[in-house]
């Protein structure tokens, strides 16, 4: 279910390095939670991004969530496929529908995360 | 069991605009008898034209028909219970509405001299000292249009205060169990928000929570009893610790009608807060308002609230507006003056026991309810519910059923829906709360309603989950409805 070379926060986001490059997505289990997804705030390219920091948001029939960053770093790159099909992150949270890509500022960042396991477990406790 | 509904006869209805004739009129007007004046030469060309396109031309019957069939369509108060959660959907009294009509009252205009409204006045100065006296605050401003509204006004007013000092400082705290508009305002109101974890209680961590109050920290908005309907017993400790850091309290006051007449929070603290007067003091809530949401603050708040403020001179209500600190208007005129009315009739026509017996049966009626439910739906959180209950859908979830599956269901036993998914802290919240307006003899409708509903979730999931079968539209798909949005109707060609 959640790869085991991504990065994950206790927020519910994913992080896989390429590189010096952080692409991140949310994962299945937030996009379960949320519901189906109908629009989705994604950072403008050239944003400052921090780590556990707010750059964007989803929002479904529920709610609006805000989309922390697991890491810190510029966006160089942006999904621009979501604007017109939010509905890829309910359909493939873990590829398709990454949100961005983020050059690396602090890769030590990177330790602080959960790997899949950790993050699986956080999952089972939470539903 | 007893069904509260059964299937009966609902009109189909077109649209206005498809039941038109061409040249049908709703009305005839008599004969001129004046001479005849040619409008594009007393106007101007530009300001005539012949006709409206797509005007629907249709008689009078057809439009009375038309908004009372839409009208059956629709679920109010004044059909039954509404347990919309944080909403406080309680009844609208009459008495209200004739006060409201009175003659004076309904025809006055904002911009008659003073000396001619003084019993308008009046009416917004009582109303002004009844919501302080309940609140245990100071001061209070009736402009703001509704609760939102009341948030913004009450965190600019933090912000001018903080500034008056030398420094409006950079951060708001507000917790996971709070309204969900408070972050908006705090970030409307330049303010960064910073987020606040609940503890295993549903309450703010009283260990963690100075750490987290610093000189950056202009206010913590909490919402007392916050959104699981939990009272924050330590919310005069927590007002201790900001004040003694320089940051203010502002009190969301959505729920103010768990606690009016027992408890009030000028004296836990609270430096600003706001009122729903559509939610607690019983004025008309559906159909977008108008609402009203009064701000009231303690005394070293007072010179920065909105102009005109009203003050007494000789005898006589006048409009100051030599109010040299105040962060200047925020809505036109005076606030929402016809809500004003029937907040101060309800409250006077409660009197002080009345008021406190209102608290009370709210509370009564929603822990009623949660003691009822509680053997069929899971309570994640244990301590005493207030006004409002919040179940999960745990249990069902295991049939695959959720809270949005028996919330549409709950129409077919003809209820209106609990309020769903909020708060978020709940995954699957089922959010209810009764307001003291029902009998027993309605709750009981409901309790039977949404046991009823469980066992169907165990025997029949499939049939929840397709819910609502009873009403006109059955399930609409709300997804498709929010990301390709059909927001404009066009004649068919």
């Amino acid at each position: 279910m959640y790869p085991t070379d991504y990065k994950y926060t206790r927020e519910h986001e994913w992080v896989k390095v390429e590189g010096d490059v952080g692409v991140i997505g949310i994962t299945f289990h937030a996009q379960q939670a949320l519901g189906d997804i109908v629009y989705v705030e994604l950072p403008k390219v050239g944003t400052q991004a921090v780590q556990g920091k707010t750059i964007g948001a989803v929002e479904s029939v529920k709610a609006v969530s805000d989309i922390y960053s697991p890491v810190s770093g510029e966006v160089i790159e942006v999904n621009e496929a979501l604007a017109e099909t939010p509905e890829l992150l309910n359909r493939d949270p873990h590829g398709a529908a990454w949100l961005a890509k983020i050059r690396l500022s602090a890769p030590e960042e990177l330790e602080k995360l959960l790997d899949a396991e950790q993050y699986q477990a956080l999952v089972a406790e939470e539903s | 069991m007893r069904r509260k509904v059964r299937s009966h006869i609902v009109q189909d209805e077109p649209l206005l605009f498809e039941l038109s004739t061409p040249g049908k009129r709703g009305c005839q007007l008599p004969r001129l008898d004046v001479p005849a004046v040619d409008p594009a030469a007393a106007l101007g060309e530009g300001s005539v034209r012949e006709g409206i396109e797509g005007f629907p031309e249709v008689s009078e019957v057809e439009v009375v028909r038309h908004f009372t069939r839409l009208s059956t369509w629709n679920y109010a108060i004044d059909l039954g219970m509404y347990p919309l959660g944080s909403c406080t959907m309680k009844y609208n009294p009459r008495a209200n509405e004739e006060a409201a009509r009175t003659e004076g009252l309904l025809w006055a205009h904002p911009y008659q001299p003073e000396e001619q409204v003084q019993g308008c006045l009046e009416i917004m100065a009582r109303l002004e000292q009844a919501l302080a006296e309940i609140t245990g605050m100071d001061a209070v401003c009736l402009q703001p249009a509704a609760g939102a509204h009341g948030e913004l006004t009450g965190i600019l007013l933090i912000r001018a205060l903080l500034e008056s000092k030398g420094n409006p400082r950079r951060k708001i705290l507000i917790p996971d169990s709070a309204h969900g508009t408070n972050p908006a305002t705090a970030a409307i109101a330049g303010y960064e928000v910073e987020n606040i974890r609940s503890n295993a209680r549903g309450m703010i961590d009283l260990e963690a929570f100075p750490s987290l109050v610093n000189e950056d920290v202009a206010a913590l908005m909490i919402t007392n009893p916050n959104t699981l309907g939990v009272f924050e017993v330590n919310i005069a400790r927590i007002a201790e610790i900001l004040h003694s850091k320089g940051a203010l309290l502002y009190m969301d006051g959505a729920n103010m009608n768990a606690l009016v007449g027992w408890t009030r929070p000028g004296e836990a603290g609270v430096d600003v807060l706001h009122l729903n007067l559509h939610k607690t003091f019983s004025t008309p809530h559906g159909g977008g308002g108008p609402g009203s949401g009064p701000v009231a603050v303690k005394k070293e708040l007072e010179p920065f609230l909105p102009v005109p403020r009203l003050k007494q001179v000789d005898g006589q209500w006048r409009w100051d507006y030599d109010r040299p600190q105040s962060i200047g208007r925020v809505r036109a005129f005076y606030g929402n003056f016809g809500v004003l009315v029937r907040a101060l009739a309800y409250i006077m026509a409660c009197g002080a026991e009345g008021l406190r017996a209102a608290t009370v049966d709210a509370v009564l009626n929603a822990n009623y309810v949660r003691k009822a439910l509680e053997p069929y739906y899971e309570l994640p959180h244990k301590e005493p519910s207030m006004h409002e209950c919040v179940f999960s859908d745990r249990r069902q979830a295991r049939h695959g059923v959720r809270t949005m599956d028996i919330a549409k269901r709950l129409i077919d036993y003809g209820f209106h829906p609990y309020t769903v998914a909020f708060p978020l802290i709940v995954p699957g919240a089922m959010m209810i709360e009764p307001t003291e307006s029902e009998s027993l003899r309605e709750l009981e409708l409901f309790v039977e309603a949404m046991i009823a509903i469980a066992r169907e979730a165990e025997e029949n999931p499939e049939l929840v989950r397709a819910a609502p079968h009873s009403t006109r539209t059955s399930r609409v798909d709300e997804a498709a409805a929010a990301r390709k949005p059909v927001l404009r109707w066009r004649p068919e060609s």
